[in-house]
């Protein structure tokens, strides 16, 4: 074993310099003014903000909750597929995700756009044309498109050990489906629903580029506020570090919370 | 902020959309007209050629920052490729690097750790470089060409005495519309159509706050350079009266959006909107008369430069007759120069949007650098016009969230204390 340690050397020497001290040199740009005294202002100015923060949550919890419904049915059945079909179905998963992230989300644009192709279908059979783009809906779905393989991934490799001769035991012992799938499938994999949420939620709430391509600009993220801070017309790093602390700080509440689902007690029952 | 990658668009444009937009200008130019000028080749002769040569041989380097697409790289037949030309005559070799916003180039030069020679910022970023120090003073000995410069465009707000910068390129904002859909007459249209209801939802806006605010402030009929915080908020008022017409703001994507239609009317910069009228036949520009920006692109050195006297040959360089005539008939904005605004095309030097008459130009103002407050209150400003909510949303997301926050809670609490009674079985 302590042979291998050394091997893990490059890595941590990547953590400090790459993480560790970005992190430090965050906190404290956070905490001076640009003449490098101590001051809490940045932390409080942070507060004018909050309507944006809270817009930047909800919209990521709502497009989590969305990812977690429209995953989990297919991660399960994915997951019940023929090997030789799973590999298939895999691969139409993770497509887009080959495509560019910019050019994906781009591409929305001319689907959802007034003149757009949805629209135009929508003409043909004499509705709309409604208002698609710019609206928070939009960023949302924005944010379920890009996303959406994260939940489906974790979720799916969790399934996918789930032994199938656990499920016949429980219909045997009497089990309906519904209580099958309540009571046996989502408490196994309950580690998969977790990780699939911390990878849909965290960089759903930090995303910029959606909301300025999809949301018109005017549906404000988190994102959005923290590079107006450095590449806006004030250039203003220390009340864009505070921001980036403030939104780590809800980020690890909200993680704190979920770890409460964490499987460690299901395994004591 | 102006000057976008135009090409990395409208090659995004032509993946998604299938439409290719035309990146060259020169107006009225068709394939088959190119074939039968073949002749008209661009040629390159330099009045002193041995004030260039006095590098060769020295292996001298210099590192040149520029705007996206902002000089002539002879790509389209018969041009001159303008850095080869220069390493080619005076022996030093350049790096050419771009960047997209004059925020870009102020962070990078802040942020230190690289050297630059020649950059190409903008009016109010070239103040702000000065009162900051990070430029320094020219050796206009080194620069007999700057005699070409308009009188106009020298010893502008920006900088007063004219010691730091020698003007590249120019232009002004005004407004693009669908010509076929808005039938106000062109002479007629000013910036209040901005906030015409008629065209609710059908109006795009700048989305950066210098420019948007300079337009509410000619409608208030306030500076564009005002530091007043109240006038601030009347401007921001004014805004915040036009978000609920306002269908998007905008920056590069206003190139897709009025090409493709999805929009009616957006205020943009003059160069660029002759683009995109390229891609669509129904667009038109007009500057209206009430006022508006006039903005300068000038060449500057950093106080970094390890080259000085080769960074003013560079500035020189771009100063040539030829050279300068190539860049703007490259990348179609307004010229500075006044040998090469000779060489233009009649047609261009006549068209108002590129080069608008005295009295119109009176009206015009440049942009200088609003003290740190001014710009704070602007971007605090901004962000709230931006992220200020329609009616009645606003109210219900707070308390809906804390309540979900709790409820997950109660239930984590709940389900926490069922375990452990369980476990004492």
């Amino acid at each position: 074993m302590k042979k291998l340690k050394v091997f893990s050397a490059p890595y941590l020497v990547w953590m400090i310099v790459f993480i560790l001290v970005p992190l430090l040199m965050v906190a404290y740009f956070a905490f001076t003014t640009d003449s490098g005294k101590f001051t809490i202002r940045n932390i409080s100015n942070v507060g004018q903000y909050a309507n944006i923060f809270v817009r930047s949550i909800w919209l990521a919890l709502v497009a989590t909750a969305v990812c977690l419904l429209l995953a989990y049915p297919v991660a399960y059945l994915l997951s019940r597929m023929e090997k030789h079909k799973q590999g298939t179905m895999l691969l139409i998963v993770m497509l887009p995700m080959w495509m560019n992230f910019l050019l994906r989300t781009y591409a929305w644009m001319t689907l959802l756009g007034n003149n757009g192709v949805i629209n135009h279908i929508l003409g043909i059979f004499g509705l709309g044309p409604y208002k698609l783009i710019n609206t928070s809906g939009a960023v949302v779905l924005g944010m379920v498109y890009n996303y959406l393989p994260f939940m489906i991934l974790p979720l799916y490799s969790v399934m996918e050990k789930i032994d199938k001769s656990v499920i016949e035991a429980a219909s045997d012992l009497g089990c309906n489906s519904a209580s099958v799938m309540w009571r046996v499938i989502v408490p196994l994999s309950l580690p998969g629903i977790t990780s699939g949420i911390t990878m849909v939620f965290v960089p759903a709430i930090s995303t910029f580029i959606i909301s300025r391509m999809l949301g018109g600009g005017s549906n404000l993220l988190i994102g959005d506020l923290i590079e107006m801070q450095f590449l806006g017309n004030s250039y203003n790093p220390q009340l864009g570090a505070a921001i980036s602390l403030v939104l780590m700080v809800i980020i690890l509440v909200i993680m704190t919370v979920m770890n409460q689902f964490s499987p460690d007690d299901q395994v004591l029952i | 902020m102006r000057s976008i990658s135009k090409k990395v668009f409208s090659v995004l444009a032509a993946a998604v959309l299938g439409a290719s937009l035309m990146t060259s200008c020169s107006s009225g130019d068709t394939a088959e007209e190119e074939d039968t000028e073949e002749t008209e080749y661009q040629t390159l002769t330099v009045e002193d050629e041995e004030y260039y040569t006095r590098f060769k041989g020295k292996d001298v380097s210099i590192n040149v920052y520029n705007w996206g697409e902002y000089i002539c790289t002879g790509e389209d037949e018969g041009t001159l490729d303008v850095i080869t030309e220069f390493e080619n005559l005076t022996g030093i070799s350049v790096n050419y690097t771009t960047f997209a916003t004059n925020e870009e180039l102020y962070a990078k030069l802040k942020g230190g750790g690289v050297t630059y020679d020649v950059i190409i910022p903008s009016d109010y970023m070239i103040s702000k470089m000065i009162k900051e120090n990070m430029i320094q003073k020219l050796d206009y000995n080194n620069i007999p060409n700057f005699k070409y410069i308009m009188e106009d465009f020298r010893n502008q707000a920006y900088d007063p005495t004219n010691e730091y910068s020698v003007p590249y390129t120019w232009g002004t904002v005004g407004i693009i519309y669908d010509e076929t859909v808005v039938d106000i007459p062109e002479k007629d249209i000013d910036w209040d159509i901005l906030w015409n209801e008629d065209y609710a939802d059908q109006i795009l806006m700048f989305d950066n706050p210098r420019d948007a605010f300079a337009i509410a402030e000619i409608v208030c009929g306030l500076s564009l350079n005002t530091e007043d915080p109240q006038e601030l908020k009347m401007a921001a008022d004014k805004l915040k009266e036009q978000k609920k017409i306002v269908q998007g703001y905008v920056m590069d994507e206003i190139f897709d959006k009025m090409g493709a239609g999805e929009a009616l009317i957006a205020p943009y910069y003059a160069g660029d909107a002759m683009t995109i009228m390229e891609s669509n036949d129904s667009l038109n520009f007009v500057v209206p008369d009430s006022g508006t920006n006039l903005f300068i692109d000038a060449m500057c050195i950093p106080n970094s430069s390890q080259n000085k006297e080769a960074a003013e040959m560079f500035i020189n360089f771009m100063c040539e007759p030829d050279i300068a005539y190539a860049n703007i008939d490259y990348i179609c904005y307004s010229t500075p120069h006044s040998a090469a605004f000779k060489m233009l095309d009649p047609e261009i030097q006549n068209d108002p949007a590129y080069y608008p008459s005295d009295e119109v130009k009176a009206n015009m103002t440049v942009f200088v650098n609003l003290s740190d407050e001014a710009n704070m209150t602007m971007q605090t400003l901004w962000t709230e016009m931006k992220s200020a909510e329609e009616d009645g949303v606003n109210k219900w997301l707070v308390p809906i969230f804390l309540i979900i926050c709790l409820l997950i809670i109660i239930f984590v609490l709940v389900r926490r204390y069922i375990k452990s009674k369980k476990d004492i079985f």
